[in-house]
């Protein structure tokens, strides 16, 4: 079964050779896999694409056992692997909500009571509009926002107060005072199809929650929050790739977010039994499955562990908590 | 037709089985929905090609839609939130011994509703995409009002409980998150009420354990235990069907609109129930076991789960939490769902299509076979029974979260499903307004948000002032009928 492919094999042969070390610790029985989000969005996708993946390349023993819980906007998940500390048997996806969601409601929770394994990826966000919305950049787009009346603009996003109306509030920045119409949606899918209906004038979806209309030509992608373009060149639709779309900062719109996808443990755990984990990742981002499914979702495919992985956490709070700050968000 | 073809290959014909098998286990089984059922399985299907794997999945999602039906009929305990209003007629049928009517009905009825949606779906497809677009929250609204209007005034009793009973399942409704603010309410600080109140925890506690604590105080007795076998029961009760035509192409109608706007299969049976119960002839005899109470919520929801893969395949969008999951599912495997799919992977789009048909008739064959089996259950002495479902309740209502306080749940409701009984307070009215309740008011949210607080938004073009009209035309036709009545009356004296 296991040496069913040859390739693979050596790749285990190899692997094992190498990895003595790394073999100090290991799950003795199934381990829980939550995320802290619904069935069918981003997390659950690359949660359930990650198990996929674990199990066709037969790279653990024991089972991986995903569970959604996702009640108050994550709460319920972090909440869950906050109370079992020093469990070894317990792994949790994270999405922005990992800040969001205790600086939004007050839920006593920091990612401080987890123990950071692995970033994964970052989740890009992009300014859609449209296909007939006679703006072509974001540039036009935020002067005929500057010009208009205020909350004449609809900004479509999903959940409240979280990152997709976080990028929303900092987009005001450059309007001169006037504000959007935030109005929240229960999913990305559905943000999308909203602005293919025109019930909204903007939104800006991750690229695998809008790929699908733009590549039928029903939305127009003005710019992604990125500081660098996106480096996949193959053509998406028949004219554009993602890398052909500018960043915001090119097109004079100074605002970069983007959205961890990475991997936390249980708060205490043995540096073997983090190490473990670290090393299950690693194989699992090095698979051919995983290269394709970072380009049709164009995430940028950067990755984190140890204590960079750490910093780079700490970091992003302090900018979540910067931004939310400001936008009034904060739990009172 | 090449799709036939694809499909009816030998491995993917044993696929087809072992999921509809798969599917009606799952089903059967509260707690543990079709969702869950997919999702869990959806990692074994990374090895094979995407045209099996989404033949087999596709399999156990209509394998858990003719599910649902078995407990609601033979226990009143609903395995899938849209089997509830099967239970309405379905349970007092079981009771009067002619459970194998009921479950011949249903069965019969869902594969009716499947085949109008996959016929829907196989010539309509992309016309009908369009019209999904059309729907902003405005519209959502609007059909949610129109599910309440057309179940308003359905309870035999007191308007005033009817409305007290509402208003409870509106408060259970919002607690938990508000997606609108995103401010938790009514949690009391506590971390167990964080997702509010799970629809399938209410609903096993107030129909099934309900039922089981006033079944005990009945002494023991179960009334179906007399349920005679007949083996014929099928093919009689096919005989009784066709008299239904009208309400059968109404619930298809309104199960195929519901599945594609999308507003899924649970509202599309309420609805479908309430207004069968408002223009049938024997409309004032449902809820005492007519066979076309189960006829009308079975088509619906069959027709609304089936057409709900219609938005997920062509728009991305799904229209059930198990198509949320196939739609994951299709990342995998590394088709992007969307309007191209259609151009671009033409084989796994009429595989799946094909499957549909398929599906649906290997489905039907296999569940009407168990029928005399499934009737049989109800023969097992109730004292033997009534723990067994105890049981199966408790763990229904554990796997739905992992969580020990959901089974506490569970029991509480089961006490208020007794109480409510007792004091002759309807419990549809309640389980309705928890279902609907959170999704009604965020669409009406969001619309005020889209007009700046104008209600004027509710009649700003044709769809969203029909559906509305509609509403209120359904809100008041006891009011309006009554006054025909009278006038008619008045030119006869």
């Amino acid at each position: 079964m296991r040496i069913k492919n040859f390739l693979l094999g050596v790749a285990a042969l190899a692997a094992l050779a190498v990895s003595p070390a790394y073999a100090a610790w290991e799950p003795t029985r199934p381990v829980t896999f939550l995320i802290p989000a619904g069935t069918g969005g981003g997390a659950d996708q690359m949660a359930r694409f990650i198990d996929g993946v674990v199990k066709k390349h037969n790279l653990m023993k024991q089972n991986l056992i995903v569970v959604n819980k996702a009640g108050g906007a994550g709460a319920e998940g972090f909440l869950d692997i906050k109370g079992s500390p020093k469990d070894p048997h317990k792994i949790i996806i994270t999405l922005s909500n990992l800040f969001t969601t205790p600086l939004a409601t007050g839920t006593p929770f920091n990612w401080k009571d987890l123990t950071p394994v692995a970033m994964l990826a970052l989740d890009q966000f992009v300014l859609w509009v449209n296909a007939e919305s006679p703006h072509k950049t974001a540039q036009d787009y935020l002067s005929a926002v500057k010009g208009g009346a205020d909350r004449q603009f609809k900004m479509g996003g999903t959940g409240s107060k979280q990152e997709d109306q976080i990028i929303t509030v900092a987009l005001e920045r450059l309007t001169g005072g006037k504000k959007f119409t935030y109005v929240p949606f229960a999913g990305g899918g559905a943000v999308a199809v909203q602005l293919v209906g025109k019930h909204v004038d903007s939104t800006v979806n991750n690229p695998i929650e809008a790929v699908a209309q733009w590549k039928a030509g029903a939305l127009r992608p003005l710019c992604l929050f990125d500081a660098k373009r996106s480096t996949y060149t193959d053509k998406v639709t028949s004219t554009m790739a993602w890398s052909d779309i500018p960043t915001c900062k090119e097109s004079g719109v100074n605002v970069e977010y983007q959205m961890l996808r990475g991997i936390f443990a249980a708060g205490g755990i043995t540096k073997d039994q983090a190490d473990f984990y670290v090393n299950l990742m690693t194989k699992v981002m090095q698979t051919p499955d995983w290269r394709t499914f970072m380009e049709q979702g164009a995430f940028n495919p950067t990755v984190l562990t140890g204590n960079e992985y750490r910093k780079w956490v700490e970091a992003a709070e302090k900018t979540h908590f910067d931004l939310m700050k400001e936008a009034d968000f904060l739990h009172k | 037709m090449g799709g036939f073809a694809v499909v009816l290959s030998p491995f993917n014909l044993m696929l087809m089985i072992v999921g509809i098998l798969l599917g009606v286990i799952i089903g059967v089984l509260p707690g543990l929905g079709g969702a869950n059922g997919v999702a869990i399985l959806l990692p074994l299907t990374f090895s094979m090609s995407p045209t099996s794997a989404i033949i087999m999945l596709s399999c156990i999602y209509w394998g858990a839609l003719f599910g649902g039906a078995i407990t609601s009929i033979l226990f009143n305990i609903p395995g899938e939130p849209w089997s509830v209003a099967t239970t309405f007629d379905g349970h007092p049928m079981a009771r009067q011994g002619k459970a194998d009517e009921a479950l011949t009905g249903a069965f019969t009825s869902s594969f009716v509703g499947a085949l109008v949606a996959v016929i829907v779906i196989t010539f309509l497809a992309p016309l009908v995409a369009k019209f999904a677009l059309k729907f902003g929250p405005a519209e959502f609204f609007a059909v949610q009002f129109l599910t309440f209007a057309s179940f308003v005034g359905m309870g035999r009793g007191s308007a005033f409980k009817t409305l007290a009973s509402m208003s409870l399942g509106f408060a259970l409704a919002s607690v938990g998150l508000d997606t609108v603010t995103g401010q938790l309410r009514m949690t009391f600080g506590t971390t167990e009420l964080l997702t509010g109140f799970k629809f399938l925890t209410a609903v096993i506690g107030l129909f099934g354990i309900g039922e089981i604590l006033a079944s005990m105080e009945a002494g023991l007795a179960f009334a179906g235990t007399h349920a005679r076998l007949r083996l014929n029961a099928v093919l009689e009760t096919w005989k009784k069907l066709p008299a239904y035509w009208m309400t059968s192409v109404r619930s298809c109608i309104i199960g195929c609109w519901m599945g594609i706007t999308p507003g899924g299969a649970t509202p599309a049976s309420f609805m479908s129930y309430g207004i069968a119960k408002r223009f049938s002839k024997n409309g004032n005899k449902f809820g005492t076991g007519q066979l076309e109470g189960v006829v009308a919520p079975e088509t619906a929801a069959h027709a609304a789960g089936t057409s709900a893969l219609l938005p997920m395949i062509t728009l991305g969008i799904p229209g059930s939490p198990t198509a949320a999951v196939l739609l994951g599912g299709l990342l995998i495997w590394g088709l992007q769902p969307g309007p191209l799919l259609f151009v671009e992977q033409k084989d796994f789009v009429w595989g799946l299509i094909a499957s549909m048909y398929l599906g649906n008739i290997a489905g039907l064959i296999i569940v009407l076979t168990c029928v005399p089996l499934f009737a049989a259950i109800l023969r097992v002495p109730f004292s033997i029974i009534a723990p067994m479902i105890m049981v199966i309740c408790a763990v229904g209502a554990y796997t739905i979260n992992n969580a020990m306080f959901d089974v506490w749940m569970m029991g509480l409701f089961g006490v208020i499903g007794y109480v409510f009984n007792k004091l002759k307070y309807p419990l549809p009215p309640l389980v309705l307004a928890l279902v609907l309740g959170d999704m009604a008011e965020s669409s009406f949210r969001q619309a005020m948000l889209l007009s700046q607080g104008s209600l004027s938004i509710f009649w700003s073009n044709g769809l969203v002032g029909t559906i509305f009209g509609l509403g209120v035309i359904l809100l008041f036709w006891p009011v309006i009928s009554w006054a025909v009545a009278g006038m008619r009356q008045a030119k006869a004296a």
